[in-house]
Order: structure tokens, then C-alpha cells, then sequence
């Protein structure tokens, strides 16, 4: 019977290191710029409302992705985290997702939502 | 059962009491699964009778047309909190308590993954519950129907109390049921023992994960929901409340987003039970376990997309109600499948009806009704005519009482003896189950047929010209049927409990691992953790033998287990007459968690948080009872501290 | 697992920890836990996103034309931005301190715990201040759905940080005694995992409240 050794360390020597980290925290930096650039582009009038929207979502999106494939170790875990964690914030995208589509683009009945 | 004792690993911790210690001290800071599952049991039974009361009063007003017994006001509340009072007060901690017990025996554990946790969210329930039933008891109970649609919850519309104790009871109840799936998601996919791979977990197992995810999932979306009606209530916001911009449709939309995957927390558990139970008195395999497994997944996945069909009167537009019309039928499929593989499972089977079987057998057959009038409603224009009609309470009630009471019943009688060591009474069981079909069945059938001449829901009274006095006393006089049936139930429970016929390791010749050892189990279940080799450990020598599985039958004062005759086999612990002598020495290495007042402290301190909040609408010296609320905030907050810091546990 | 190997193995987990899935129970708890939270905001940004637009009276969140008459927008975005750029600092000072403790530097553990709490608490401050800003230029909860909106979404995650400035300062002080050596890291890394998901929600609150109009 093989004995159970206890290594806490396991899964250190696959995980990045402080420099990576550090470089991750600089990308997200250099992200979270951008966003606001797209931000100032949009209120000088350089991207159309709907342009601006997209980028920063989808920068956002990348911010996202890096936190948790890094910061959280998603990336270099179990793929059960993986599974518990998906799961629900797919489905958490998919209501508010499915809600935006009922209330914005539907249009739903009783009161008329335009942008004042 | 009384020389065991536990070994506590932190030598800071002081030493565990004895194990089988029984006063109330030792209940209250237990951290078993099995005395959080009975306590479970017990006060959802207690909440299922005052439940079946208010239906009886609610049945007893509708008896005859321009009665008056309960009088409008009443009435509203009383059918209200007969919702709340089943939905959330007993069905759901009835599963929980199901789960409880049940689930880690069959996947081979000492215990759940935090047993402090688990009692944690015991009292959290308790709390939660006694606060939302303390409103019926002072006539001030939720009047707005269980779901609560705006705006008629909006403060304009709902002064005083009444939906205070709905926002505040279901938030503190939300709490309890989530901290409760978090514990079982861990425990299923963590502690399972050797070789049980996940897809030979027990069906009931399967379906104790997949509620889990339900409920931490849908849970989450209702908290929310329930937190902006109460700042709608308590901070002046206007989220539902259209005079000021807000839309009272989200609330439905939001509410239905959680209230139909609440329906499948409702029903998934009892389609588990019934997979275990249809297979031990067929004798037989369950016939396609994987399907089963995977049509189960498919209706709580599905089950996320449905949500709008109790929204086509509102108006969504053709889109929207044609997306969710099909999606409905949809769920047709995967429940279809489940029959067919039940019929298919006691097809050619050696078929013995306990009164375990004839309720599973009940249950597909009743739940099939409410299936085939649920689809009836994915039809939105058809179910424009149906909405707020008694044809949904006659749907309803096929699917709740059809499905998950009488589902429930079946798990019932099938686990009592593992809980108790006690078989529950045959005869009283066909009494009770002929009582409950027959009782149900002249309750509900007829309100299929009054909803479609057009009676309305909710309604507190109707006049003797309409046509509906006929069978609205059909109604009430089936509805006394399943109410003295109930007692027999009740009865027998009592009864059973101390007197009932010594049952066995398996009195019904099981194949699932719960039943290896004795009943009740010790306190650490397992004495070795049992290395599974199969979907079916106790029966596999026997399921390759000519003739099929023999049936078990209870061994009175006999300790080892056999299957009429034949010793199970491939399984190392049942050859051992040690294992179930729990007595022997070598319990002693066995750890379990010492016992622990914080679960209790902390529980009161979560609900005493929100419950102190109803004060605020409370005028007079009263008024200011609210400020407990800061000293809920305070001792949830020490609570917390010594939860966490306590030595002898790991987490 | 395959079927070999369950069946020759007497004990079949697949991994070191003596669990079925092999991670640790404490950490799957706190993932599924995390799902369960994703739900709580999805709900709260659902609402957000469901009523953005439908305020009918002032103050706006962006700079809004409403009948011909100018309405000056009442986010402050470059201070928000700072704000922003701290809390994601402070992500980076928690792998800091996991790191340190998981290869045994107790002080360095303990300093950027520290680190990591001050600059969430900094973070609060900065709500706090917007927070009053806000309601001193007439943004309250009851004033229009931007107002319900927005303080309770952000609201929601302010709590949400305070909660987690306070389990951090604990778990330094754990960490000063010596009571989380190595063998404890995992007790700092689900403290991370709380950390940088109530960071990954202000990623997504950030451009959706204050950057996208």
C-alpha cells in the first residue's frame, strides 16, 4: 500500500511565478487603459456608442479570463473547479443575457424603455 | 452501540462525549449527518401537518359555495402559507433530510464533507421556519400568494407585516438551503469511497447532486430577487413598482428564474428514490441507469430555460412565448424517458408490492397526469384559457403531491428501517397508501374539470349558481381522505419508531451500500471504508446467477446480512461478523468531528438578523425590538469568529 | 480513473489528498461557493443592465440630454478609474502573499496580507466618498432606478470587500502568530480565491456601470 505523502506543495511547481505575476499585473493594467481609452474615444466621438461597448466588453472579458486563469489558478487546477465554477457563471451570462434580449432588443410590453 | 468513542485529533479540543449520548445538549451541538437528518425529518413532518391542516381549512372553506368559515382575508393568507408552509417548510428540508442521512451511506462516508455546516443550516432552517410560521399563528401571515408578483408586494399596495415575514422568512430560508447544497455538492463529489466512480453513485445520489446544483444556483437568483422587494420595502427603491419606472414583470421574470428550477428541487429528489426503490422490489437492475442518470441532468439543465411559460398571459410577445412554449415541450423528453425506464426496470421483474413499491408505483403514475397536463400548458395560447384557473392547482397538485409526496412516501417506508432499525407497518402502509390515492385522486381530478368550466384560483368563495358546487365538495371530502390518511402515516411513524418489527442490515435485500451495515448505522457508519466494485455491491454474485435476485425479508435480532440465503460477495466487510458488532476495539481509530454549540449560535444570530427587521413596520413600543437586528448583526458576527477558529476542526 | 485501476488498487483516488476528486474539500466548497455568488451578481448586473436608461428623473449616470435641456452625468470616472486600478493592485499584493507563504516567509506573509486589505480598504474609501457624494448631489436609493441600481449593485460589493478586509487582517494575524505555516497555504489561497473574485466582479461592474453609457 503506498503511503499518502502530504505534499502541500504539489501544485507550486506547475503554478507561475512572482514574475509572471507581476507581468499579469501589468497586462491587466495596460487593459484596464484601454477600456478607459475606449471610453474618452467614444466621448469625443471617434467610436460610435456601439463600437465602444463592444471593445470594452470584450476587453473586459480578457480581464476577466486573466484573473481567473491566473490569479485563481484556474488554468493550472483541477478541472473540477473548473466544472463547478462554469457552470453557474455561464449560466449567470446566459440570464442576464436572455434578460437583456427580453427587455432591449424584444422590447417587452408595459414600459417603453428608451435611453433618456 | 455504547462503548464506541471518538478520537480527537487537536489534543486542544477537550474529549468528545460518548457517542451515544442522548439528552438535548447532545442534539443540539451534534455535527452527525444522521441526528441533522432526523432532526431534519421530524420538524419537516411536524411543518408537513400544519401544511396539510391549512389545506384542509382552505378545502373545508371551499366545501360549499358562499361559505364563510375562514372569511377573505384568511383565506388569502391561509393559501399563501399552505405554499410557503410545503414548499419551504417541509418538502424541501423533507429531502434535505433525505439527503441528509441517506447520502453519505451510499457513497460509503463517515459523514458530510462539514458536518458543522450541515447543522449550521439546520438551524438556519429551524430559525427561518418557526419566524415564517409565527406569522400564520398571529393572523398576520404573506397574503400575496407564494410567489409574491408585484406590484401588489410594493409598500403602496401591502401595508404592515405580511410581506415583511415573506421577504425576511425566505431570505433566512434561501440562506439555510444553499449553505445545505453547498455541503452535498462537496460531500457527492469529494467523499465517495473507494471505486465508487460517479457513475455508480446510487441514482438517488445522482439526483441529491443535481438538486444541490439547483438550489445553489437558483437559490442565488431568488436571494436577489428577495433582497430588492425588501428594499423596495424597507429603503424606498422602485424596483417593481411601476409608478416610479420600475416593472413588475421583472419580479415575475426573476421569481420564475428561480421558481421553476424550484419545481425540479421539488421533484428531482423523488425521481432518485424511485430509481432505488423500483429496482430492490423488482429484483432487477435499474434499466438504463446511464439514461437515467443523464435524463435527470437534462431536466435540471432544461429546466433553466423554461422559466417564462408561467408568464404567457402577460404578454411577452410571439418570440419570446414561442421560444419558451418549445422549450417546455422539450422537457417532455427526458421525463418520458424516466417512466419508460421505470415501467422498463419492472418490466419481467420478480415484483414484491410493499407499500414502498405501490407508492413508487403511485408516483410514476400520478406524476405522468401532472406531466401530461404540464405540457398541455406549453401550449401558450392554450394555456392563456388555463392560467389562474384550478386547472393548474389540479396540475400542480399531480406534480407536487402525485410527484414528490407520494415519491416521498415510497423513500419513506424504504429508509425508515435504516433510520429506525424498525420496519414501518405493513398494514397500516396499504391503508395509508389506498387512502392517499383515493383521497388525492377525488381531490385533484375534478379541479382539472372545474378550471376548464372556468373557476379561478385564489378565490375565496363562488356562488351556488356557477356549477361548481358539485365537485368543489368531491375536493374537499377527497382532501379529509388524505388528511386521516396522513394520521395513519403519522401513526404508524410513532408506532413503528419504538415497536415496529426489527428490520436488519437490509430488510428488503438492497443493493446499494447503505444497507451493508447495521440499522440504525453506528456513528461512524463504516467500520472499513468499503472499496466498490460495482453500481450495485450487495447484488453482485447474485445478478449473475440463474433465477435472478432472491428478495431479502427482515431477519429479526440477526445482525449479518444475506439475500435469502446467499451471503453478498465481492464485498470484504459483510463476511466479517465484526463489522457489524460495532463494539469491537478497533472502532476506536475511527475520527470523527467533536460536537459543537457554534452551528446553534450562529444560526440564531444569521436569523435573529433578519427576523428582528419585521419591528421595523411594527408601530408602537414594539418598534424598537427591531435594534435586536444589531445584535443578530453582532452575534453573526462572533458566531462567525468561533465557527471558524474552533479547534478540533480543520475548516 | 480507469476500470484497471480501481479495481487492482486497494485505495483508488487518483491524487494525494485523500478525497475522491483528489482537491481539497474546503477549496471545492469555496469554487461552488463562488458559482453561487456569480449568480447573486448576475442577478444584481441583470437588474442594471434591464432598467439602464429608465431613470426618470436626474441625476444620470452619464452626461444625458433629456427634452432639450443638459443633464451633466454624476460618475466621476478618473477617480473611479484609480480606484479601479487599486483593487486590481491589490489582487497582485494577494498572489504576493500566497506565494510568500507557501514558501514559508512568515513576515513577507504577513506584510502583503496587510498590503493587500489596506488597499481594498482604500478602495472603500474611495466608495465611501463616492457614496457620499453622490447623495449629497441628491442620489439616493429612492431617488430614481439609477440610484436603486447602482447602490445596490456596488453596494453589494463594497460589503463584499469589507467582508473580505476583514478575513484578510485575520488571516495576517494567523500568519504573525505562525498558526498558517505552509501546510496551512491552502487557508491563504481560498482567501485568494474570495479576493480576486470580488476583484473579477468589479471587472465586469467597472465597464458596465461607469464606462459603457
Amino acid at each position: 500500500m503506498t503511503s499518502e505523502t502530504h505534499e502541500v506543495e504539489h501544485d507550486i511547481h506547475d503554478h507561475p511565478t512572482n514574475r509572471t505575476y507581476i507581468l499579469i499585473g501589468i497586462v491587466l493594467t495596460v487593459l484596464t487603459l484601454l477600456e478607459i481609452g475606449g471610453y474618452v474615444l467614444e466621448e469625443n466621438g471617434t467610436f460610435a456608442p456601439g463600437t465602444a461597448a463592444l471593445v470594452i466588453s470584450v476587453l473586459s472579458a480578457a480581464k476577466f479570463i486573466l484573473v481567473v486563469m491566473f490569479y485563481m489558478h484556474l488554468k493550472f487546477d483541477s478541472r473540477v473547479f473548473t466544472g463547478v465554477f462554469l457552470f453557474p457563471a455561464a449560466l449567470a451570462t446566459l440570464a442576464i443575457a436572455a434578460l437583456f434580449v427580453l427587455y432591449h432588443v424584444l422590447g417587452q410590453q408595459g414600459n417603453t424603455y428608451k435611453l433618456i | 452501540m455504547s462503548t464506541t468513542t471518538h478520537t480527537i485529533p487537536a489534543p486542544a479540543a477537550a474529549p468528545g462525549p460518548a457517542p451515544s449520548e442522548t439528552g438535548l445538549w447532545s442534539w443540539i451541538t451534534t455535527v452527525d449527518h444522521k441526528r441533522i437528518g432526523i432532526m431534519y425529518g421530524v420538524t419537516a413532518f411536524l411543518f408537513f401537518l400544519i401544511g396539510g391542516l391549512q389545506a384542509v381549512l382552505i378545502r373545508t372553506q371551499l366545501a360549499v359555495p358562499e361559505n364563510n368559515f375562514l372569511g377573505a382575508d384568511v383565506y388569502n393568507q391561509m393559501f399563501t402559507m399552505h405554499a410557503l408552509t410545503m414548499i419551504f417548510l417541509a418538502l424541501m428540508p423533507l429531502t434535505s433530510a433525505f439527503f441528509n442521512y441517506i447520502v453519505p451511506l451510499q457513497i460509503g462516508a463517515r459523514d458530510v464533507a462539514f458536518p458543522r455546516l450541515n447543522a449550521l443550516s439546520y438551524w438556519i432552517y429551524l430559525f427561518g421556519a418557526l419566524f415564517l410560521i409565527s406569522s400564520w399563528f398571529l393572523r398576520l401571515a404573506p397574503n400575496v400568494g407564494w410567489f409574491a408578483y408585484a406590484n401588489l408586494t410594493e409598500p403602496a399596495y401591502s401595508q404592515g407585516v405580511n410581506v415583511d415575514f415573506y421577504v425576511l422568512g425566505l431570505q433566512v430560508l434561501g440562506l439555510a438551503s444553499i449553505i445545505a447544497s453547498l455541503n452535498f455538492i462537496v460531500t457527492i463529489l469529494n467523499l465517495r469511497a473507494p471505486g465508487m466512480r460517479l457513475l455508480r453513485m446510487p441514482v438517488f445520489t445522482w439526483m441529491a447532486l443535481v438538486t444541490s446544483v439547483l438550489i445553489v444556483t437558483a437559490m442565488a437568483i431568488f436571494t436577489i430577487a428577495v433582497t430588492q422587494l425588501l428594499f423596495d420595502r424597507f429603503f424606498g427603491t422602485m424596483f417593481f413598482d411601476p409608478s416610479k419606472g420600475g416593472d413588475p414583470v421583472l419580479w415575475q421574470h426573476l421569481f420564475w428564474m428561480f421558481g421553476h428550477p424550484e419545481v425540479y428541487i421539488l421533484i428531482v429528489p423523488m425521481l432518485g428514490m424511485v430509481s432505488d426503490v423500483i429496482p430492490t422490489f423488482s429484483r432487477k437492475p435499474l434499466f438504463g441507469y446511464n439514461v437515467v442518470v443523464f435524463s435527470g441532468i437534462l431536466i435540471a439543465w432544461l429546466g433553466w430555460g423554461v422559466w417564462s411559460h408561467h408568464q404567457f398571459a402577460v404578454g411577452l410577445g410571439p418570440i419570446a412565448e414561442s421560444f419558451f412554449a418549445v422549450s417546455t415541450m422539450l422537457i417532455a423528453i427526458p421525463t418520458g424517458v424516466k417512466v419508460f425506464n421505470f415501467l422498463a426496470t419492472m418490466w419481467g421483474g420478480s415484483i414484491r408490492f410493499t407499500t414502498s413499491m405501490l407508492f413508487a408505483v403511485g408516483f410514476i403514475l400520478m406524476f405522468t397526469i401532472g406531466g401530461i397536463s404540464g405540457v398541455m400548458h406549453s401550449a401558450a395560447p392554450a394555456d392563456l384559457q388555463q392560467t389562474d384557473t384550478y386547472f393548474v392547482v389540479a396540475h400542480l397538485h399531480y406534480v407536487f403531491f402525485g410527484g414528490t409526496v407520494l415519491g416521498l412516501w415510497a423513500g419513506m417506508y424504504y429508509w425508515f428501517p435504516k433510520v429506525s432499525g424498525r420496519l414501518l407497518d405493513e398494514r397500516l402502509g396499504q391503508i395509508h397508501f389506498w387512502g392517499t390515492m383515493v383521497g388525492m385522486n377525488l381531490t385533484f381530478f375534478p379541479m382539472h374539470f372545474l378550471g376548464l368550466y372556468g373557476m379561478p384560483r385564489r378565490i375565496f368563495t363562488f356562488s351556488a349558481d356557477l356549477g361548481f358546487n358539485g365537485m368543489n365538495l368531491l375536493a374537499t371530502v377527497g382532501a379529509y381522505l388524505i388528511a386521516i390518511s396522513t394520521l395513519v402515516l403519522t401513526w404508524n411513524l410513532v408506532r413503528s419508531w419504538k415497536r415496529g418489527q426489527l428490520a436488519g442490515p437490509n430488510p428488503w435485500g438492497a443493493p446499494t451500500l447503505e444497507w451493508s451495515i447495521p440499522s440504525p448505522p453506528p456513528d461512524y457508519n463504516f467500520l472499513e471504508i468499503p472499496t466498490v466494485r460495482s453500481r450495485m455491491p450487495l447484488w453482485e454474485e447474485d445478478s449473475s446467477k440463474q433465477g435472478g435476485i432472491p428478495h431479502g425479508r427482515a431477519q429479526e435480532g440477526m445482525d449479518t446480512i444475506t439475500l435469502g440465503g446467499t451471503r453478498v460477495a465481492e464485498m470484504e466487510f459483510p463476511d466479517e461478523p465484526s463489522l457489524m458488532d460495532p463494539s469491537e476495539a478497533h472502532a476506536d481509530h475511527i475520527h470523527l468531528p467533536p460536537p459543537s454549540y457554534w452551528p446553534i449560535i450562529l444560526g440564531f444570530g444569521i436569523s435573529l438578523l433578519f427576523g428582528a427587521l419585521i419591528f421595523r413596520h411594527v408601530t408602537g413600543p414594539l418598534h424598537n425590538l427591531w435594534y435586536l437586528s444589531f445584535v443578530g448583526f453582532v452575534t453573526t458576527l462572533v458566531g462567525i469568529f468561533g465557527f471558524a477558529l474552533e479547534p478540533g476542526h480543520d475548516h | 480513473m480507469d476500470h484497471a485501476a480501481a479495481a487492482t488498487l486497494p485505495d483508488a483516488h487518483p491524487d494525494h489528498l485523500d478525497t475522491s476528486t483528489g482537491v481539497d474539500s474546503r477549496k471545492l466548497a469555496f469554487w461552488t461557493f463562488i458559482g453561487s455568488e456569480c449568480l447573486l451578481f448576475g442577478t444584481l448586473i441583470a437588474t442594471y443592465m434591464v432598467y439602464k436608461g429608465a431613470s426618470r428623473v436626474p441625476p444620470y449616470p452619464h452626461d444625458t440630454v433629456v427634452n432639450g435641456q443638459a443633464y451633466e452625468g454624476i460618475l466621476d470616472i478618473p477617480l473611479t478609474s484609480l480606484s479601479t486600478f487599486i483593487l486590481l493592485m491589490s489582487s497582485v499584493a494577494m498572489v504576493l502573499a500566497l506565494s510568500a507563504v507557501q514558501r514559508g516567509d512568515r513576515a513577507w506573509g504577513r506584510n502583503w496580507l496587510i498590503i493587500t486589505a489596506a488597499l481594498g480598504a482604500t478602495f472603500l474609501g474611495f466608495q465611501v466618498y463616492e457614496f457620499n457624494h453622490f447623495y449629497h448631489a441628491g442620489l439616493k436609493l429612492s431617488t430614481n432606478l439609477f440610484g436603486a441600481t447602482f447602490f445596490t449593485l456596488t453596494g453589494f460589493h463594497g460589503a463584499h470587500v469589507t467582508a473580505g478586509v476583514i478575513y484578510l487582517l485575520t488571516l495576517a494575524l494567523l500568519v504573525h502568530r505562525g498558526r498558517i505555516g505552509p501546510e496551512k497555504s491552502i487557508t491563504v489561497e481560498i482567501a485568494g480565491l474570495y479576493w480576486h473574485f470580488v476583484d473579477v466582479i468589479w471587472i465586469v461592474i467597472f465597464p458596465l456601470v461607469y464606462l459603457i453609457r
